[in-house]
């Protein structure tokens, strides 16, 4: 099937405002006669649940968290991007919307990135009137820094923890609501299936994590908001609790699945200390701009001190194939040289996978001090972390999945292939193509839930029938079924080995094998053996504990056991997707210096598939991409 | 290193609840607190007795869910961190550690070491915020904002809403939660103009949910994670002052 992303014709600067002329309104009288599900609490989902409550509609918003402040997209630290051109550099909406295409590898909709462009100014705008407290100039101006992959500075922070305080503004916006009686608030509550009715979402089934039991809630319309799905992988950068599961479901039940092999793996991050680690963190990009990666030459050097290793003995190993950009090479091919230097066994610190990243040259030429001014948090937080000092010892470092590029396909109006089910923020496909730039994730997931969602939605409500479905309708109690059949079916097994052992060695498939960097033998490895491994979890886990009250380890099962099914279906992607681009890179497709090799001629489209039953070939489907106003060309930093 | 660990267990909200010893054997110093209580529950899981409970996420410190009085510390010895990013390497072989959920009659026990903080939820629903609609604002910078007081409000803003603050209180006050967010939006032009609404309903909210009163024991600063001062609370204090009939004549 050929898929229509239903975008807007003619000029693409006037897309979007033709767009919203055009959509149908629902009367603010009878917009409290509908009832909205809004899944996720973050950026997308906060301020799509806060703005869909203010216009007036109903709103049920859920989430797994104990609060909606704690959303992971709290944890983004470095910035928000915006087109204002306050610093008078020549930034322009297009150029933000250059940069986001070529980012992403042409492999994003044109009209989509536009409006993301176009609207990225409303949200710095509805930012300070919440009181994000934003870096300010002596003056009283709003301050702006300079991030990856762009020649201007338009990205807007509030120190370190631009992801707290934006997703802060939209809690306490939330909270208003909550207080209006517009929106009630379900946390502690996770969403373990969709429910369609005739083909139309118009519902979900949830787990209530206090009691156990299992609820069903109506709706006149679905949104998910629910993040991505890296922690596949086990070892990311994400929360414990982000999962695919709520997208997963909704796979099962129709919706197609976009892109899902393209993920991205961030450079600079604290490597693995042994098997125990539940996580990785990330630490900011920018360390690269005045540290040197290196690793022994010999093998046998691996165990010695960093400073018993002579300078002829050190291989500068980004400097050395990549001349021109040296340490500052793109985040896809700095990740992947640094996991190659570690298979052949040069990689140094426990369990020999990480690279050393040096500042002892910058300390000798700029001395600690400014070092220390430009980047003492991180030297501090390496500290805490590992116990070595970044300025006597070269810290270390290692790649780590951290954001999912891939997610449910939608078209212009974020509305998914089910009719009545909206996706927004890292939960959709739609913005990133195959590759992310720095601070933009925030700025999709306000744009979706800000300024798109409620417009987007008017137009499908106000052409359904309010209150049609409730949910004694006999479709919710057959998921509700499904769902308990499940926790029955789990604490049932009674098996030798735990959840977490299960997400582990699947997390070894999938960073092996489909990792940073692929080739159709391993992914063809992959594809055979998440299945051994998915029956062995449904015929070996044990999971201990009742259905009926708070059990994490049930609430893990039911995750990993997701995984295990959508982590085949990403290396399905990958392997049908022979070429490189973006963070997808197959090992058979690379210039002779590394570089990602695109096949444009047959692979400029979305790849979005449609679930067909656990042990079947998933179909594909296409959505051709057509590059009107940027050129394809070969992304090229240097 | 091995460690004996003293839990408090306790099933539901109305279990009494007791202390159980555990074994965590062959600990590394690399680990986080909570990856110990991971291996430790593997452990429990595998002689089939059920692991203990605790809540936790993001794992570097900024999503507040971890929430754990260790060894009659809240977040645990450690200066400015969550019980997530303290490490095993500031314990000894041979240490025994008591494990205690937080304790306020304002976050009852859900289970084990999780409790219920549903009530900071409910002073910010009071008005926590600022009364912004979405869209229809003006441009950013329309409205100047000193540095100084835009640094101050971020200082405050940097609150995690985790509740050691609560938990380390005698009085079990959330002075500390409540006055770091009166300070953050009452700091900026754009929250100014609602400020004497907001702190009243603040505090009382507060107050309706059963915290403690202040009586300046400084515990909620020393246990801070994100070491929020404690003179945001004299500066609720002078907001709620100026809202007195008094303050008028």
């Amino acid at each position: 099937m050929i898929l229509d992303g239903k975008c807007p014709t003619g000029p693409i600067e006037k897309s979007w405002d033709k767009h919203r002329q055009d959509m149908k309104l629902v009367n603010p009288a009878n917009k409290r006669k509908y009832k909205i599900i809004m899944v996720g609490t973050g950026l997308a989902g906060g301020a799509g649940a806060a703005t869909l409550g203010e216009l007036g509609y109903n709103v049920e918003a859920f989430c797994y968290q104990d609060s909606s402040r704690r959303a992971h997209s709290i944890a983004a630290q470095g910035g928000i991007n915006a087109a204002k051109n306050y610093p008078n550099d020549g930034d322009s909406i297009f150029r933000l919307f250059y940069d986001t295409i070529k980012g992403g590898d042409f492999r994003a909709r044109e009209a989509d990135v536009w409006r993301l462009s176009q609207v990225s100014n409303n949200i710095i705008d509805q930012c300070v009137a919440q009181g994000v407290p934003f870096g300010r100039d002596y003056a009283g101006y709003l301050d702006n820094r300079s991030f990856g992959g762009a020649q201007v500075s338009r990205t807007f922070f509030a120190r370190g923890q631009t992801g707290q305080q934006l997703l802060i503004g939209a809690y306490q916006a939330l909270s208003r609501q909550v207080k209006e009686g517009t929106v009630k608030l379900h946390e502690r509550k996770e969403m373990v299936d969709l429910v369609l009715v005739d083909g139309v979402a118009k519902g979900i089934t949830v787990r209530n994590m206090i009691t156990g039991e299992i609820e069903s809630h109506w709706a006149d319309a679905v949104c998910l908001a629910t993040g991505g799905y890296v922690n596949v992988f086990y070892l990311s950068t994400n929360a414990m609790g982000c999962s695919v599961t709520a997208n997963w479901k909704a796979a099962k039940k129709g919706a197609f699945f976009a892109n899902p092999c393209y993920t991205q793996i961030h450079p600079t991050c604290i490597p693995q200390t042994g098997d125990h680690q539940s996580k990785l963190t990330l630490m900011s990009e920018s360390l690269r701009n005045d540290g040197r990666i290196w690793v022994p030459k010999k093998k046998e050097d691996c165990e010695k001190q960093p400073h018993e290793i002579a300078e002829q003995d050190r291989d500068y190993y980004l400097e050395r194939k990549y001349p021109s950009f040296g340490n500052l090479a793109p985040r896809d091919i700095a990740s992947r040289a640094a996991k190659e230097q570690c298979d052949d066994g040069r990689g140094v610190g426990p369990g020999k996978r990480g690279v050393y990243l040096d500042f002892d040259d910058s300390i000798k030429r700029l001395g600690q001090k400014t070092i220390a001014e430009r980047y003492g948090n991180l030297f501090d937080m390496y500290e805490k972390i590992t116990d070595e000092n970044g300025y006597q010892r070269p810290m270390r470092i290692y790649p780590a999945p951290h954001y999912a590029m891939g997610g449910l396909w939608v078209d212009y109006n974020l509305q998914s292939n089910i009719p009545g089910l909206f996706v927004l923020g890292e939960a959709n496909f739609s913005v990133h193509g195959a590759n992310r730039l720095g601070a933009s994730a925030l700025m999709q997931g306000l744009a979706d839930g800000y300024f798109v969602i409620p417009y987007t939605i008017a137009n499908y409500l106000a052409q359904v029938k309010p209150g049609e479905v409730k949910a004694d309708h006999p479709e919710f109690k057959k998921s509700k079924e499904d769902a308990e059949g499940q926790t029955k079916k789990l604490l049932g097994i009674n098996g030798k080995k735990t959840v977490t052992e299960f997400h582990r060695e699947l997390g070894k498939i999938m960073w092996n094998n489909v990792g940073m960097a692929r080739s159709e033998a391993s992914l063809k490895e992959a594809i055979k053996r998440i299945p051994e491994l998915r029956e062995e979890f449904w015929t070996n886990v044990k999971v201990t504990g009742v259905g009926a009250e708070v059990n994490q380890q049930l609430e893990n099962a039911g995750r990993v056991a997701d995984f295990l099914e959508f982590g085949e279906l990403l290396a399905r992607d990958a392997l049908h997707r022979d070429e490189s681009c973006g963070g997808h890179f197959r090992t058979e497709h690379q210039t002779p210096d590394g570089e990602a090799m695109r096949d444009d001629e047959n692979f400029c489209y979305v790849a979005a598939w449609e679930y067909k039953g656990t042990d079947k070939a998933p179909e594909l489907h296409k959505e051709p991409l057509k590059f009107d106003n940027v050129h394809l060309a070969v992304r090229s930093y240097k | 290193m091995n460690l004996t660990l003293h839990v408090w267990r306790q099933a539901n909200a109305k279990d009494k609840g007791k202390l159980e010893k555990y074994a965590a054997n062959d600990i590394s110093p690399d680990m986080s607190f909570l990856e110990m209580l991971d291996v430790v529950n593997e452990d429990l899981i595998a002689k089939g007795i059920e692991p203990i409970v605790f809540d936790h996420d993001c794992r570097e410190g900024i999503c507040g869910t971890c929430s754990q009085v260790i060894n009659g510390i809240a977040h645990g010895p450690d200066d400015l961190v969550t019980a997530c990013q303290l490490h095993m390497r500031k314990f000894n072989d041979g240490d025994h550690i008591f494990l205690e959920p937080w304790r306020s009659r304002a976050f009852p026990v859900i289970k084990d070491l999780m409790v219920d903080r549903g009530a900071f939820d409910r002073i910010i629903q009071a008005y926590g915020y600022t009364s912004a609609r979405t869209g229809g604002v003006p441009d950013g910078n329309a409205v100047t904002i000193s540095k100084v007081n835009a640094e101050r409000s971020m200082d405050a803003a940097a609150c995690i809403g985790c509740g050691a603050c609560v938990a380390a209180c005698p009085n079990g006050s959330a002075m500390l939660f409540t006055a770091a967010k009166v300070a953050h939006l009452g700091l900026l032009p754009q929250g100014e103009v609602e400020a004497a609404r907001r702190v009243r309903a603040m505090v009382e909210q507060m107050d309706k949910e059963g915290f403690g009163a202040c009586t300046n024991h400084y515990e909620c600063e020393a246990a801070c994670p994100k070491g929020i001062k404690v003179t945001f609370i004299s500066r609720m204090n002078r907001e709620l002052a100026k809202t007195l009939p008094m303050a008028h004549i």
